[in-house]
């Protein structure tokens, strides 16, 4: 446990990887690592938006609440980003985060994030890059279905 | 209450005044012949005039009467003395001198103490009486008068009454007499003299009192000045928040130093004007002498007065002044004090003051049982003569929950503040019970009622006396008093009867357990529980519990219900799932989720006085422990990386950034000192620094956490030697300073400690998703297991809520004031937007859960939701004073009457 650990790995995030090395530290300091132990929801669709998480280690499943029940929509991995969504849209969460092996996580709180992207263009292009990668998986997904449906 | 501070002191301390003076008198004979008796010592004793052989003798102590001339001039020879030769006789004679002075001394601390005792009766009485009317005064009088003065005027504006009481009578009539002695004296001598100083006499009566008239006026102003100041200094500091919020600091600066300005005005003319008369005083007396030697010694050479007369004549108006003057001063005292006494009465005296039957305590009145709420024609004028309320009448029976609903400035306020008798109303009735309530004293409203305002008041004790401060209406159970104890209380019952004050006594259990339907404390605590759940504040005061330490010497059996809940825990915490969520306290292991600080101390300072926990690097003993550890060096060097460290970090961030606030060791302000220090060391080198910059280093890391701040900065090798020091810091510990500290130790209870940092005996880990809430389920799963959480709840009563409540927040002291109605199950409970300040999901949940536990009883509850009204039986419309419509909710809604009407504009 180790602050040059999280370090290198804030690095190796899409988002950060361009921000200057202090402000890395900085945010490496200033997030807290968090154990997840294996089917322990990290957080659920609804509940409001605090944090985003950096996965370092394990893997989580985000579904999407359904009449059908749970839809599994991702699996997320080392160096992904959850939660960042929430955090921008100042919505609800729309998913629910679940670990699905032990999860090791770094927590970055809302203001703190939301700090880092104001003051650095880069990211918040990094964000947006992430954030349209999204919404057209969605937008696939979302005439895939059509498709099933209207079948 | 008199008017005249005479007419008080007459009435209330005449006999004691009276019984003063003939000791004032003897004493005065006392000294009048303490004056003669030199005059003997050295003519007969010392001088021998009335031994002229040294066999001679002289009768001491004889006792002669003689007749006047006219009767015969005949004298009696009571008691013939002893004889006594010159040397026994000078004995004798300085004996007897000495013997007066002690019974002198004796007599006049005899006066004095029964004049201090007799003042301080009076300041009592006067004291007492206008509390008495202040618990007297009709409500509305409370818009009027500010707290702050009242109390101003009952502190510190009668206190020289006190002191003057026990002068009023005696020194006129004793300075008077005194002066009229000298005067007769004088015109007996000569009645030309005489008549100069009776002139000069008679025109410092005339003039002085004249020039007193502005005297009077300014120190009516000065003592009005003062109050308002006092006044204002309340509003201020009441107003505190709308004074920062609008920046009007300044403006109240302003306004407060304007007034000091009047009020210097006023003191300095007052002081002008006093010495001004001073000056004069003493000018007319001075006339006197110039008078007496001009006019005397004309007398003298014209061959028409002797000499020895002038001398004698001198000598007694030499006398007369003192007494004058004494008498000038008692009269300026007196104008002063009565000022006060009437100013004071004056704003105490109110037409519609509450009977004082009407309060008189009752131990167990009569209350309304069964029956009906019946209020007819109840009516309210207001201050400028509009009516508030008119033409009220309804019945509900006494098993009814009613709902009063009217938009704003229709007189819900008014209706529920005269329904508990608060407000007494201008004419009709309110019937409860069959017993006229607008007659019935307060022991029998203040019982059958009960009220809850929109912001109702706590009283800064805790949440339990607050809770049972509305059973304390009557002493039910007597103190018993012993030995020590019992003297002391009976002297002060005779006080209290003398002085007029209430003889119920303060210290006697005055807790009704009977009204809240308890016959012990134990089933009163089991009921408090009861109403706390219905108002939802179980949990918070459970919670109040656990963040609370207590020391276990005043709950018996604590120590080990901690201990054993800690003991659960543990295996809990050992149990699947569980592991690593709390990192418990361990003598041989560095807690990687303490601070640095808690480590080496290993224990909860008590207080702050020996050890600061934020300041534990300022310590001399810590200190010393860090020298003799070595420590030291390693403190040195790490708070060296980290300064580096948090430098590195911060120094790009903007000024004023939150980062600072939340992760930095060091403050921003501090930065640039710390960044010039770490400038010294790169120049010296770290052992070559100088005092100042090494403390700075050494006090970083003491805040630091491992776990959180995961700098790294402390290895194992550095953790054992901080254990090291652990152990060197207990074990030399000096005798004075155990008392400033109590040590961690897993078998025993810390009392320094809260009850929850008790029961866990260790950090919650960090890096444990959801520790703290999967914590506070364990604690409470332990406690209810092991049955404590009475124990610990009863604990949580114990909280001191502060100045007004203001240490809960506004919803949770609106419940303890609906719990505190509750707790006394009174015949009619009244709620005025008792619960508006909460929530709405709470505002449902509350009125709900009350009006099950009134179910049967009855309540009426001003909402200011109307949707409320729903739940109650029977709704009341108000409509601008006059009562508009009533009936069920579910039928008044839609029949196009006055409540549809305020549902749709509402």
């Amino acid at each position: 446990m180790s602050l040059e650990q999280e370090f290198e790995l804030i690095r190796r995030v899409p988002i950060f990887s361009t921000t200057d090395p202090a402000m890395q530290k900085l945010l490496a300091f200033s997030s807290d690592r968090l154990t997840y132990a294996e089917g322990q929801t990290m957080f659920s669709a609804g509940d409001p938006p605090d944090s985003a998480y950096i996965v370092m280690e394990g893997e989580v499943d985000i579904t999407v609440p359904t009449p059908k029940g749970p839809l599994l929509v991702n699996t997320l991995t080392r160096n992904d980003v959850i939660g960042e969504i929430g955090i921008f849209g100042d919505v609800p969460r729309t998913a629910t985060a679940v670990a699905r092996t032990r999860v090791e996580v770094l927590r970055i709180s809302r203001d703190v994030f939301v700090n880092v992207i104001r003051g650095n263009p880069d990211s918040a292009i990094a964000l947006v890059k992430i954030l349209a990668d999204r919404l057209a998986k969605t937008t696939a997904q979302l005439r895939r279905m059509a498709a099933e449906t209207s079948r | 209450m008199e008017r005249s501070l005479f007419g008080f002191i007459l009435r209330y301390s005449r006999r004691e005044q009276l019984m003063i003076l003939p000791l004032v008198i003897a004493s005065m004979l006392i000294y009048f012949s303490m004056l003669d008796l030199p005059k003997a010592i050295i003519n007969e004793a010392i001088q021998g005039k009335r031994f002229p052989v040294p066999e001679a003798t002289v009768a001491f102590l004889k006792v002669q009467i003689t007749l006047p001339h006219i009767l015969g001039g005949a004298s009696v020879q009571l008691f013939d003395g002893f004889a006594l030769h010159q040397l026994p006789y000078l004995f004798a004679l300085t004996f007897a001198f000495l013997t007066l002075i002690v019974v002198n001394g004796a007599l006049k601390f005899q006066i004095n103490t029964m004049k201090g005792w007799l003042g301080e009766r009076m300041l009592r009485r006067l004291r007492y009486a206008l509390f008495d009317r202040i618990l007297r005064f009709p409500l509305a009088r409370f818009r009027r008068v500010k707290s702050a003065e009242l109390a101003t005027m009952i502190k510190d504006e009668v206190e020289p009454l006190g002191g003057f009481v026990g002068e009023s009578l005696i020194a006129p009539t004793f300075y008077t007499l005194e002066a009229f002695t000298a005067m007769f004296f004088i015109l007996y001598q000569h009645l030309y003299l005489g008549l100069i100083a009776l002139a000069v006499v008679a025109s410092q009566a005339v003039i002085i009192p004249r020039l007193r008239r502005r005297l009077l006026v300014l120190s009516k102003e000065r003592q009005l000045g003062a109050r308002q100041l006092s006044g204002r200094i309340a509003e201020v500091a009441d107003g505190v928040i709308e004074v920062h919020a609008h920046d009007t600091s300044n403006y109240e600066r302003a306004e407060v130093s304007a007034r000091l300005g009047r009020m210097f005005r006023i003191r300095f003319e007052l002081y002008q004007r006093k010495f001004m008369i001073k000056f004069l005083n003493n000018l007319l007396s001075q006339v006197g002498p110039f008078l007496f030697y001009l006019v005397g010694g004309y007398l003298v050479i014209a061959g028409r007065l002797d000499i020895g007369t002038l001398v004698a004549v001198i000598a007694a108006y030499k006398d007369l002044p003192s007494p004058i003057k004494e008498l000038i001063d008692w009269d300026q005292q007196r104008l002063d004090v009565q000022i006060k006494y009437t100013q004071v009465v004056e704003q105490f005296t109110v037409d519609d003051m509450t009977p004082a039957e009407m309060q008189a305590p009752v131990a167990a009145p009569e209350l309304p049982a069964a029956g009906a709420v019946r209020v007819s024609n109840l009516a309210l004028a207001g201050e400028a003569g509009s009516k508030l309320i008119d033409g009220v009448t309804f019945e509900v029976g006494l098993d009814q929950h009613v709902a009063v609903l009217g938009s704003h400035a229709a007189g819900v306020a008014e209706l529920t503040q005269m329904l508990a008798r608060l407000v007494m109303p201008s004419s009709g009735r309110v019937e409860v019970g069959g017993i006229d309530m607008t007659k019935a004293p307060e022991a029998v409203t203040g019982r059958a009622m009960a009220y809850v305002g929109p912001s109702a008041y706590l009283f800064p004790t805790s949440v339990r006396d607050n809770l049972v401060y509305g059973l304390k209406h009557y002493p039910l159970r007597e103190r018993i008093y012993e030995g020590q104890e019992l003297a002391e209380y009976e002297f002060q019952r005779s006080e209290a009867k003398r002085t007029d004050s209430t003889l119920l006594d303060y210290n006697a259990d005055w807790t009704d357990y009977r009204a809240a339907g308890a016959s012990s404390r134990e089933e009163l605590d089991l009921r408090i529980v009861e109403v706390l759940k219905t108002v939802e504040l179980e949990e918070t005061i459970f919670e109040l519990g656990l963040r609370s330490s207590v020391d276990a010497a005043n709950h018996p059996g604590l120590a080990e219900s901690v201990l054993r809940a800690r003991e659960a825990i543990r295996t809990r915490l050992a149990g699947p799932g569980m592991q690593g969520l709390v990192e418990q306290f361990d003598a041989e292991r560095y807690n990687r989720n303490a601070t640095l600080a808690e480590n080496l101390l290993f224990g909860t300072p008590i207080g702050k006085k020996t050890f600061d926990i934020e300041n534990l690097a300022g310590n001399e003993y810590v200190r010393r422990v860090l020298r003799e550890t070595g420590l030291a060096d390693d403190l040195l060097k790490t708070g060296h990386k980290l300064a580096e460290t948090m430098v590195e970090l911060f120094s790009g961030l903007p000024p004023g950034h939150e980062f600072f606030e939340r992760f930095s060791f060091i403050k921003q302000d501090d930065l640039p000192e710390v960044k010039a220090v770490l400038g010294r060391v790169a120049d010296a080198g770290l052992d070559k620094i100088e005092d100042a910059d090494r403390d700075l280093l050494m006090a970083l890391p003491f805040k630091m956490i491992s776990a959180r701040h995961r700098l790294g900065l402390i290895d194992e090798a550095f953790e054992a030697r901080i254990l090291q020091a652990r152990r060197h810091f207990a074990e030399h510990l000096p005798a004075q300073m155990r008392g400033g500290i109590e040590f961690f130790d897993s078998a025993s209870y810390n009392g320094a400690a809260t009850l929850q940092d008790n029961i866990l005996f260790g950090k919650v880990a960090t890096g444990q998703a959801q520790a703290s809430t999967r914590i506070a389920a364990m604690l409470h799963e332990v406690l209810d297991e092991l049955k404590l959480r009475p124990q610990v709840a009863s604990i949580g009563l114990g909280y001191q809520v502060g100045v007004g409540g203001a240490r809960l927040s506004s919803s949770d002291r609106q419940k303890v004031a609906i719990a505190r109605a509750l707790l006394r199950r009174p015949a009619v409970l009244i709620l005025d937007q008792a619960a508006a300040v909460l929530d709405g999901a709470s505002q449902n949940r509350i009125v709900t859960s009350v009006l099950e536990a009134r179910k049967g009883r009855c309540v009426f509850w001003a909402l200011q939701r109307n949707d409320l009204a729903e739940r109650f039986g029977h709704t009341l419309v108000m409509e601008r004073g006059r009562l508009a419509e009533q009936g069920r909710f579910a039928d008044l809604k839609s029949s196009g009457g006055a409540l549809q009407k305020l549902l749709s504009t509402g």
